[in-house]
């Protein structure tokens, strides 16, 4: 496995670990998805996909594809036994009003405010922002799963983002291969590190500031 | 009793610069048949509102390469290039909204409402040219209902009444769809007598419909 891969796996058990047992998660579909493979033992999570159900399932083996089931990015997957179906407005209506316990999403950059930006890049990437704006400020816990850098190696946890709001502080934790860090409104605390890193390995790689939590763990 | 048409008869009204809502989620609980039929008519200036853009060469998508739509209300265009080419050169209007405010603008047309408030885009680029409230301590932004000439939805069974049941997470985008347009088209997978449908599984009322056409394409190739 490549150290690319390590890494994304390093952050999905991280993330994994954060939800109660029960909790309603919607997972951002690349990098997010993987939370999914890494639910402790003794644990059940029921999973949102905003297209319209509650209980997403594992990709169903080739040829026995449902056309009616498919994930907000449009692949084939399944229901779990528990799971119910819903419209667009029921689905939003859950995110929206507050009835969605996590949300674990990607992000270009974010901020000592918890404002995220991971919709577009003007000029550039304009993909539209799909279900994530109402997503962030709905879910009642919204934590980003992202590398640390972004691949020129330049931080992408930053005093105050530069591209286009996806929504304004609404993060509640940003895990990386690097730190777990946890928006407070006294700005952000560094509650964990990598067991591979130091502090300040981690101050050099972010912009914003970052407070050490007084109790520092690994993971 | 609603009108059974063929797909040609059902789109016969549909002309330049009709407004048309299509259901569907990346063309899952898509009206492929009745896409194609507008397709082959080769109108011009269509305005379509719908959840995303779809591919390039299936359902939505093609409308959008062959260069019909003036005007794109979405809330997803990434897996379609073509779309994103033709936003950048101007030679197509794109708006974007949020999933969310997007269902919720078309149920309020459909439910009578003068609008909606909502959170989401709150502080971002979306509250542009919008009237803001702050409400108990929360910013919301108002956003006006969406209806249109037509709508094109799915059904996977529908009686002649016109209660249709949609299946699974086809469902997306199809009832408030159905909800808000001056002429609804359901494309149903099976057409039966009424009281074959079991009341207890309409997925859209019958009101909201006037008139079936046969699905011919119901493919989903993965």
């Amino acid at each position: 496995m490549d150290e690319k891969e390590l890494k994304r796996i390093r952050i999905a058990k991280r993330i994994a670990q954060e939800f109660p047992d029960g909790a309603v998660v919607n997972l951002g579909i690349g990098m997010p998805t993987l939370v999914a493979d890494h639910i402790p033992p003794g644990k059940t999570i029921l999973l949102h996909s905003e297209n319209g159900f509650i209980g997403l399932g594992p990709r169903p083996e080739k040829g026995k594809e449902d056309k009616d089931i498919v994930n907000a990015g449009g692949a084939p997957v399944s229901i779990v036994k528990g799971g119910c179906f819903f419209d667009s407005a029921m689905s939003f209506s859950i995110i929206r009003g507050g009835h969605l316990d996590y949300t674990v999403l990607g992000a270009l950059e974010v901020d000592e405010e918890g404002n995220l930006a991971n919709y577009m890049i003007p000029g550039k990437m304009v993909p539209g922002m799909g279900g994530a704006m109402d997503l962030v400020a709905g879910a009642k816990n919204v934590v980003i799963s992202m590398e640390h850098v972004n691949k020129n190696g330049a931080p992408k946890i930053l005093k105050k983002c530069t591209l286009p709001l996806t929504a304004k502080g609404e993060v509640d934790l940003i895990v990386t291969e690097l730190a777990f860090i946890r928006v407070t409104k006294k700005g952000l605390v560094l509650e964990e590190i990598a067991e591979d890193t130091t502090v300040e390995e981690v101050l050099k790689n972010t912009e914003a500031k970052l407070t050490v939590a007084g109790n520092l763990r690994r993971f | 009793m609603k009108q059974i048409k063929t797909a040609a008869q059902a789109v016969e009204a549909v002309k330049d610069g009709s407004s048309i809502m299509i259901g569907g989620f990346m063309v899952c609980g898509h009206p492929f048949t009745l896409v194609d039929e507008v397709l082959k008519k080769g109108l011009k200036d269509l305005t379509l509102i719908t959840n995303d853009a779809g591919f390039p060469e299936k359902g939505i998508g093609k409308l959008i390469v062959s260069g019909q739509t003036k005007c794109l209300i979405v809330s997803h265009i990434g897996l379609n290039p073509v779309a994103g080419q033709k936003m950048h050169s101007g030679e197509m209007e794109v708006q974007l909204v949020p999933q969310g405010t997007l269902a919720e603008r078309i149920r309020a047309k459909g439910a009578g409402l003068g609008g909606i408030l909502t959170p989401t885009g709150a502080g971002t680029e979306v509250e542009k040219g919008k009237q803001k409230f702050n409400l108990n301590g929360k910013d919301y932004i108002l956003e006006n209902p969406i209806g249109a000439d037509f709508a094109f939805i799915k059904a996977t069974i529908a009686d002649k009444n016109g209660n249709c049941f949609v299946a699974k997470s086809a469902k997306n985008f199809n009832l408030v769809m159905a909800m808000a347009a001056d002429c609804v088209i359901a494309e149903a997978e099976k057409i039966v007598e009424p009281g074959e449908l079991d009341p207890e599984l309409v997925t859209v009322p019958g009101v909201f419909v006037n008139a079936l056409v046969s699905a011919q394409i119901n493919d989903r190739s993965f």
